[in-house]
């Protein structure tokens, strides 16, 4: 469960985030979708505490960020927009440095990742040096050491940017299974179909404010329209002009 | 498990796998300064006894005007060449250390017991040909003074009339201290390897992970950054510390390849001294590595980090420097200042000296001390929002 309360950030000049309120509830999708630059990293830079918040409160399972950053963290899978590996690791290193990181038990932590292996259908690169993985290959490491300690918050800035179809799909069967598995999955995407198959609830961000917060259903009925692409048109447009 | 061992393992794991990294920190850096040191030497001191032990061959006009001198000259190691048309161009085009001309007068003044003068054409700008110069002038002075004693007998005098004063010369140097005025530059080399066995790691451990874009998700886990940051710093000292190592075993095995013994000098490059610059660098290695990693943390890219640190690393050359230049006494306080206090301790060293406990606990304390406040500073930058920030 994740709560966050009228968050500002601002970098200089430039207000990123200008009092985002939002909740994404255990054994929910929820979807971050907005416009390149609308604020979402920022937003979830916050959440997991790599950036404070100018003002506003971030909770995670009831634990305030700003109390306690270590055990917001504890309980958070994160895919950061930067998702680099050290590339003179194999994949299978690469998850167990964040393993011990987080501090699972050596036992467990081969467990989890054979099973993460399994799923994430990493077997035949999982031992070879990350110099040379594809996109698709890098992004499954980096998911798969994202969540070797089993979080019950999952965190994902763009999960398939730079994917192709079929790693794409692969990519969403994998977020309905954390979801069936009851944990709270959040990400961001700026493609509206994706955030429309897979989300039971989007929260729509432009100009760092939330200008949606809805299921599907809702939001096609707010703004009549039975595309939603056209209604996140609809809503980003009369967001820009609610500020102006 | 301990956070920072977690780090410092797996960062040693990885750049151990790195080729570019394992020949700067453990093959070139260390072994640099031994090889060029012992080639150096090598050139010096053979020049130095060449010129001392070689006849001395230096071109003389009118050497017919005085055969006796020439005679003299000659049991003393001097071999006369062709006489040059033109002395003052010889010896500014360096075709000759100097010119011996001895005047066609020479015989008639010497016949009346008059000074009979002999002139040395040379150029005292040419530092490195005053050898030979200096070696003929005192061929002349000898066979002056000899004639001039011999004189005085004729003339039933002590020829002791002619010197009133005596200068008995008591040299205090030992062959050791020799050696160390020689070898003054030798702790910058050791400074240098610590610097060079850390800096790529150094560069890789935060501009490097922030270009690949993996530290935000480094961060992401529920580890406090200075236990990351100590973690980084370890791994950075243990390649320093192992680059130390390799250069001061090199420098003892290159101490039998210089052939000081035949200079009359003794080098002490025993395990006893390769244990004792061990202890007096350790203070240095760990400020080094917090000091690489706090310019590395403020360079936005990989590049920019490896400038920075390519300028620093001739700041530790300034005390070597200085102290060569303008050698000065060395005070209790020196030992107190970090780099400096490495330089004169290991001249000490080298010289056949000691260093006291309480000059090493001096060392020790005032180094630590400097270097965990500059692992405080690292850790504040460290713990800023930018850091993690790739793009």
């Amino acid at each position: 469960m994740i709560q966050v309360e009228n968050l500002h950030k601002a970098f200089g000049e430039i207000r990123a985030v200008e009092g985002v309120s939002f909740s994404a509830r255990d054994g929910e999708i929820t979807g971050l979708l907005g416009p390149n630059g609308a604020g979402k990293t920022t937003t979830l830079r916050m959440l997991y505490t790599l950036m404070r918040p100018d003002a506003g409160r971030v909770l995670v399972d009831g634990i305030d960020a700003a109390v306690d950053p270590l055990a917001v963290r504890r309980r958070l899978g994160v895919l950061p927009d930067a998702r680099g590996l050290y590339k003179r690791l194999s994949a299978r290193e690469n998850i167990d440095y964040f393993a011990r990181l987080q501090g699972v038990p050596a036992a467990e932590s081969t467990r989890r990742r054979e099973a993460l292996i399994e799923v994430l259908e990493m077997r035949d690169f999982a031992d070879r040096r990350a110099e040379g993985y594809s996109q698709g290959q890098r992004v499954k490491t980096a998911i798969a050491r994202a969540l070797i300690h089993d979080p019950r918050n999952v965190l994902l800035d763009e999960p398939t940017n730079g994917l192709d179809v079929m790693a794409t799909r692969r990519m969403r069967s994998f977020l309905r299974d954390l979801r069936a598995e009851g944990r709270c999955v959040l990400f961001s995407s700026h493609i509206m179909q994706e955030v429309a198959q897979l989300c039971d609830r989007i929260v729509i961000i432009a100009r760092g404010r939330v200008v949606a917060d809805e299921s599907p259903q809702a939001l096609r009925l707010q703004t009549g329209e039975v595309n939603l692409e056209e209604a996140f048109v609809k809503i980003i447009g009369s967001g820009e002009g609610l500020a102006a | 498990m301990n956070i920072p061992l977690v780090v410092l393992l797996k960062e040693v794991r990885e750049n151990l796998r790195d080729k570019r990294t394992l020949i700067n920190a453990l093959l070139t850096g260390p072994l640099i300064g031994p090889l060029m040191f012992v080639m150096i030497m090598n050139v010096v001191i053979s020049r130095q006894l060449d010129q001392a032990e070689a006849p001395l061959e230096l071109p003389v006009i009118g050497a017919s005007n005085a055969p006796n001198l020439l005679e003299a000259l000659r049991q003393q190691g001097f071999a006369p060449q062709p006489p040059v048309a033109d002395p003052i161009a010889a010896v500014r085009s360096r075709d000759a250390a100097a010119v011996l001309r001895i005047p066609a007068d020479f015989a008639s003044s010497w016949q009346k017991g008059d000074p009979a003068q002999v002139e040395v054409y040379y150029d005292s700008s040419r530092r490195d040909l005053l050898q030979p110069v200096n070696r003929l002038k005192t061929m002349l002075e000898r066979y002056s003074r000899v004639n001039g004693a011999m004189r005085l007998v004729a003339r039933g005098l002590s020829p002791a009339l002619a010197s009133p004063v005596v200068v008995g010369e008591r040299d205090q140097s030992t062959p050791q201290s020799r050696a160390g005025a020689l070898f003054s530059i030798l702790p910058y080399f050791f400074v240098l390897t610590v610097f060079i066995g850390g800096m790529y790691l150094a560069i890789d451990l935060t501009p490097g992970e922030r270009e690949r874009q993996s530290l935000e998700p480094l961060f992401a886990n529920p580890v406090p950054r200075f236990k990351l940051l100590l973690g980084k710093i370890g791994a950075i000292c243990v390649f320093s510390v192992s680059s130390l190592l390799i250069c001061v075993t090199a420098f003892t095995v290159a101490g039998h390849f210089i052939p000081t013994a035949r200079l009359g000098m003794d080098l002490a490059l025993g395990p006893a001294f390769a244990l004792e610059v061990l202890v007096l660098m350790l203070p240095l290695v760990l400020l080094l590595a917090a000091l690489q990693t706090l310019v590395a943390a403020f360079s936005r890219s990989y590049r920019e980090a490896q400038t920075y640190l390519g300028i620093l690393m001739l700041v530790p050359a300034l005390p070597s420097v200085l102290l060569s230049v303008m050698p000065v006494k060395t005070a209790a306080w020196m030992y107190a200042v970090p780099l400096l206090g490495q330089q004169v301790g290991i001249t000490e060293l080298l010289m056949g000296g000691a260093v006291t406990a309480a000059q090493l606990a001096t060392c020790l304390l005032c180094g630590f001390g400097v270097a965990a406040l500059m692992l405080a500073v690292t850790a504040r930058v460290y713990g800023s929002e930018r850091l993690a920030i790739s793009a």
